[in-house]
């Protein structure tokens, strides 16, 4: 015990052992030397990817993390140099961060929000990670940045679509790249009102739980305010595996559109047994009817197979885009693993470089430097367009796609095609809009 | 009316899953008195025999197609299938097209092979072991079996369509006199209820009308007066463990086009499986079935608007309410024998 | 000491040590080495030994004594969290009253759990407490969060506003939980050398707890209860005959397993506030049996290995990934190197659960009474060694007889 130094984990002010109301908390580690939470003092940095890897996500999780690798690969100046050729920012030289080496370390969410707090901290206590990125559902995503908000690291989210994460759950210390699901229903109403006309009956199906009760309110919301008529609204349990009882009265509810409010394996097996029972060649109120899945994931149009063909949805991101940045991230990550990247790889990948490179251009890696670099920060050259990382939330701001299944895909790859670009200034709103309101961001942590 | 009748309809397709699915683990309960965690588990691996068979038909090879591009921009690599190549385009998209009935041939005797491997090599060693080593034994398993097929096929379900003509849904609603889209329902849903039906006939048949059934059923009754009796039981019990494993991958199998299979599809039975074994009386046959047909039912009404509404959540705990309903009140079960595991 | 008998003493010994020390005993590689990838000691995976060990020794006392398999444990354990949650955000972040609540929440909450579960036995008694436990996981993942009567905050999880109202949250007092002031997240780093360990302060606080619920449950396995609870487990219908009503002691043991799962879980949210509907799920029951009866059902320290064992598990090797895997390889021959991490890639990262569900198996056949009979063996062997070697020159001067 004699020779104990203080390093970068520090020691704890003796105050705070004393426990006599200290001023300030002292959160993982309180440091004298450190000047925020796992201030890399070595020639590498480590960056923490916390994916679900286990689970109905895993999938997800794994194409998030090959987007990640390449992510770090790239930073390090390994590979082509994917989307470090065609983002706006040039201050990422492919020397790591500010000089250091970008090192990793990877985590099972489970798609659990224990779990992936659990995974989160041991990234962070035991092996200094200094941001953490990933994930593949929004209750994660708020618990995972609501932890790094009080340890002091950033969280770039992955794949989240509730309103909450960048609303009432919105934190200092995290970033959302991903669209939501109001930008989802501004985004999806005026096709949808385009293609099957304004006066529509439709009947709701919502995952009952948080992500599926913003997306139904957003899309009730945008598609009455196009004169559409909401016949009924109904809550599927998360555990459901079969949702024929669910899909049988439809038809007879004299709804002449069906709105799938399910993600993942919901998702596959609700739209499975919709095209079952024949929903798409029957005729209601004199038109087609049709069905609308307003989150879209490639993955999950692969596990749907045949039966997306015609239906609507909408995307963050598809690899079919045609702007530099996709090109050239769809390039490197094609030639690396034999596919076209998924829109939550996507994601993670644009949210490593944002990370990287409001590092460099803060020159330090304090989150709170980070955090001042991040807002209201204005950027091209992602792969989604002209894009805004908003100050007030913590929302990035960029154009949402508005998709179908393929009625021909030439390969297993094209099942998706893109109706609608829908720029940017349609699917913005006040960080005050009702669906959004309550939260707080708080004042950015940098922990010690 | 007819919202009553489609709601029906729905549980007993439900139902017939409920039932196959129970049938195998209250038979091995009843014979081998083991707790089968990994019963779900082999309902998985019945509906990957059908992905397997799939992807086996749809092994091709490649042809460069210099016309088309792929999404790198490379020249398109056209796969065809072996079977279109070897039986002509329109006999090898038949085979393809009827894969998953076909599985069941396939299936049958991995099923029963499985069975039989699972039996002798780890189960057998369970008999005299508490029920809390039986559960955690097959629980590891089951996760074992899953795991290897995640490795395998991925974590993404699969889709298994079923064949063209028995694809799509029929008006059953116009035939009986009521309006149409009243009664929508999918055709392989009704090949399903079909099958389940057939499968449970099956079953107990060989149970009622064959000696070897006899000696089973005997053997369930009283085991040691069977062995007395100088018939080798354990044998007898064994291959019915492999009959149990071969319904719960048939009823696997025939799952799905329903819903496309994934690895943890197993898993999501497991507890239901167990409620409605419980439900209709552990080892009781008839029981299993019956209560199947019957949570299926109770379940469909459940997730009806008019019940939502009526009680909030209804749908997320009717199987559970209905479970301790029945365990508080009739705790054999609905067709238990009076005396077994009763207190 | 402390009215154990000399055996019970040294367990109880033993087990304060080792909880103490296990900064140091979880840290055996220096920082920085390969093998500290293995390193298990820093504060949140040894908070979670220690609360899944308190979970699993009151699991123990109802399990591992009356026999009465529970499957929905877990659901105390959720109840817990979510009243220590709602003592943050109503009183403060003070986590004493939290964990006082949620002990008396857990404990009223089984006793109606129990009291209707209890009145069947063997699998019909385990179905029921699935059933219930279920049921509670439903209510909680969404009927008990919809926007008009929020109690659970749904997939979220509970947490923490800043405009809950904290009526006793002084103003100097931390903004996360904290013992009269000192922040359950206050660690202390001592380096010594390459090595470096931890000394977190909410860890302490349930290794003290820890200590003392062990103590108890010691206690109560040496008490004329726990005799009376063993006599249920080998043979009720006879306690019965005898005249003896053995539910009250059932029902005793099931409340005293179901406030330690409280505890377990109002410690859980002290360490981390927030409290998901996950840790209610019948995996999460299920884990719990898996704990005890992986560990020794029915031993005193074995729930506690066998909580040890699977968290460590889920938190060490599903951190490990390709990358890691090269580097521990390295020194091999490039085809060499790959062929071994194609080998090992199956079963870390992504593939912790096959190699837990493996584990399992291994365990439950060979090892019928967990990790404590392995150890068991271990020792007896030893021992036999040595008394062989002790006999081997004894042998040779005995007189023959």
């Amino acid at each position: 015990m004699t020779n104990k130094t203080v390093t970068r984990r520090g020691v704890l002010k003796s105050g705070a052992v004393a426990g006599a109301g200290v001023a300030l908390p002292t959160i993982f580690t309180a440091s004298s030397a450190a000047a925020y939470t796992n201030e890399p003092t070595g020639s590498s940095v480590v960056l923490g990817f916390n994916v679900p890897q286990t689970g109905p996500y895993a999938e997800e999780g794994n194409d998030e993390l090959l987007a990640q690798q390449l992510a770090v690969e790239h930073l390090n100046g390994e590979g082509d140099g994917g989307c470090l050729n065609t983002f706006s920012s040039k201050a990422l030289q492919g020397n790591g961060i500010l000089g250091k080496k970008v090192e990793f370390v990877t985590g099972d969410t489970q798609t659990k929000s224990d779990a992936a707090r659990a995974s989160a901290k041991s990234m962070i206590e035991k092996d200094g990670a200094i941001m953490i990125n990933g994930g593949s559902s929004s209750g994660v995503a708020v618990a995972v940045q609501g932890l790094c908000q009080e340890a002091g690291v950033i969280f770039m989210a992955g794949l989240t679509h509730a309103n909450d994460t960048t609303g009432k759950d919105k934190k200092a210390n995290g970033f959302r790249h991903f669209f939501n699901a109001y930008m989802s229903g501004a985004a999806l109403a005026p096709v949808l009102a385009a293609e099957m006309g304004k006066e529509r009956r439709a009947y709701h199906l919502t995952a009952d739980y948080n992500w599926g009760w913003t997306q139904e309110e957003s899309i009730v919301a945008s598609t009455e305010a196009l004169g559409w008529e909401t016949v009924n609204t109904v809550k599927t349990p998360l555990a459901s595996t079969d949702f024929s009882s669910y899909i049988a009265p439809v038809l007879n509810s004299g709804a002449d559109v069906l709105v799938l409010n399910h993600y993942g394996g919901n998702m596959v097996n609700s739209l499975t047994n919709a095209i079952q029972f024949g929903l798409l060649d029957k005729v209601a109120n004199g038109k087609d009817f049709k069905i609308v899945v307003p989150l879209y994931s490639e993955l999950m149009a692969a596990g749907a197979g045949e039966n997306i063909k015609g239906v609507l949805g909408s995307m963050n991101w598809n690899w079919q885009l045609q702007d530099e940045g996709t090109k050239a991230f769809v390039k490197s990550f094609g030639e690396k693993y034999g596919k076209p990247p998924s829109n939550s790889a996507q994601t993670c990948y644009a949210q490593t470089l944002l990370y990287a490179d409001a590092c460099e251009r803060a020159g330090t890696f304090n989150p709170c430097g980070v955090v001042e670099a991040l807002e209201d920060f204005e950027f091209d050259g992602l792969g989604n367009g002209p894009t805004w990382y908003r100050g007030a939330d913590h929302q990035c701001f960029k154009d949402v796609l508005v998709v179908r299944g393929n009625e021909n895909p030439t390969n297993a790859y094209d099942t998706l095609e893109i109706v609608e670009i829908t720029p940017r200034a349609q699917v913005e709103y006040d960080p005050e809009h009702p669906m959004f309101a309550g939260g707080d961001l708080g004042q950015c942590n940098p922990g010690a | 009316m007819d919202a009553i009748l489609l709601q029906i309809l729905n549980g007993l397709d439900k139902g017939s899953a409920y039932a196959l699915i129970a049938l195998g683990l209250t038979l091995i309960f009843g014979t081998l008195g083991v707790v089968n965690f990994a019963h779900g588990a082999l309902f998985m691996i019945g509906a990957f025999c059908a992905v397997t068979l799939q992807k086996v038909f749809n092994l091709s090879f490649q042809t460069i197609d210099e016309t088309q591009t792929d999404f790198l921009g490379n020249p398109l690599k056209v796969e065809t299938p072996y079977v279109e190549a070897w039986f002509g385009p329109e006999l090898g998209a038949t085979i393809i097209d009827w894969s998953v009935p076909l599985a069941i041939l396939f299936a049958i005797p991995i099923m029963l092979l499985v069975g039989y491997v699972m039996e002798r090599g780890l189960i057998k060693h369970f008999y005299k072991r508490p029920h809390a080593d039986q559960i955690l034994v097959t629980f590891g398993l089951a996760i074992v079996l899953q795991e290897i097929v995640k490795y395998f096929f991925g974590a993404n379900p699969i889709q298994t369509p079923p064949p063209d003509v028995l694809s799509g849904s029929v008006d059953l609603g116009t035939m009986i006199g009521f309006d149409p889209n009243a009664i929508i329902y999918p055709i392989w849903r009704l090949v399903y209820f079909g099958f389940a039906l057939a499968i449970i006939g099956a079953v107990f048949s060989f149970l009622q009308f064959t000696t070897f059934g006899m000696v089973v059923r005997a053997g369930m009754a009283d085991r040691e007066t069977v062995g007395l009796l100088g018939i080798n039981i354990d044998r007898r019990f064994t291959i019915m463990f492999g009959i149990a494993a071969a319904v719960a991958g048939l009823a696997g199998v025939m799952y799905g086009p329903l819903n496309p299979p994934n690895y943890h599809m197993g898993m999501d039975f497991l507890v239901l499986s167990f409620v409605v074994v419980v439900v209709g009386g552990m080892g009781s046959l008839p029981g299993a079935v019956l209560a199947g047909f019957l949570l299926g039912i109770l379940e469909s009404f459940a997730s009806t608007t008019w019940a939502t509404t009526t009680i909030p959540g209804i749908n997320q705990i009717i199987i559970y309410l209905v479970a301790i309903i029945v365990l508080l009140t009739r705790p054999r079960g609905l067709m238990g024998r009076k005396g077994v595991m009763e207190d | 000491m402390l009215g154990l008998n000399k055996k019970d003493t040294s367990l109880l010994i033993i087990v304060a040590l080792l909880t103490l020390l296990a900064p140091f005993i979880l840290n055996p590689f220096p920082e920085g080495s390969a093998m500290a990838q293995f390193n298990a000691g820093y504060p949140d995976l040894m908070q979670r030994f220690v609360i899944f060990g308190i979970f699993a020794i009151g699991f123990n006392i109802l399990f591992g004594l009356t026999g009465y398999l529970s499957f929905g444990h877990a659901a105390f354990l959720g109840v817990g969290s979510y009243s220590a949650v709602w003592m943050f955000k109503l009183l403060s972040y003070n986590v004493i009253p939290a964990i006082a609540l949620s002990v008396v929440v857990a404990g009223v909450f089984s006793l109606l759990i129990g009291f209707v579960s209890l009145r069947r036995s063997g699998i019909y008694f385990s179905i029921l407490t699935l059933a219930f436990a279920q049921m509670s996981f439903a209510l909680a993942y969404s009927v008990l969060s919809n926007p008009k009567f929020n109690l659970t905050n749904g997939e979220t999880g509970l947490q923490v506003y800043a405009d809950d109202p904290q009526i006793l949250q002084g103003a100097n007092a931390p903004d996360l939980p904290h013992l009269f002031g000192l922040p359950m997240r206050a660690t202390y780093t001592m380096d010594v050398g390459a090595w470096s360990f931890d000394f977190n302060a909410g860890y302490y606080l349930c290794a003290v707890i820890m200590m003392v619920v062990f103590y108890l449950a010691i206690r109560i396995f040496r008490s004329p209860f726990g005799m009376m609870l063993r006599a249920v487990k080998s043979n009720q219908q006879r306690m019965n005959y005898t005249g003896l009503n053995s539910k009250p002691y059932t029902l005793a043991a099931f409340v005293i397993s179901g406030m330690y799962a409280g505890l377990a879980g109002g410690l859980m949210a002290a360490m981390d506030p927030l409290a998901g509907a996950e840790r209610m799920q019948w995996t999460a029951s299920g884990e719990v049996v898996l704990m005890t009866i992986l560990g020794g059902t029915g031993t005193l320290i074995g729930p506690v290995l066998g909580a040890g064992f699977i968290k460590y598990f889920e938190n060490i090797f599903s951190k490990i990934n390709d990358n890691v895997l090269h580097s521990w390889f390295a020194f091999l021959p490039d085809g060499l190197e790959d062929a071994v991490v194609f080998l090992i890639h199956p079963f870390i990262g992504k593939g912790w659960h096959l190699t837990l569900g493996i584990l399992f198996m291994l365990v439950v056949i060979y090892l019928p009474g967990g990790l404590v009979e392995g150890g068991q063996r271990l020792l007896n062997r030893l021992k036999r060694k040595k008394t062989d070697a002790d006999d081997a020159p004894s042998g040779k001067t005995e007189p023959a007889e």
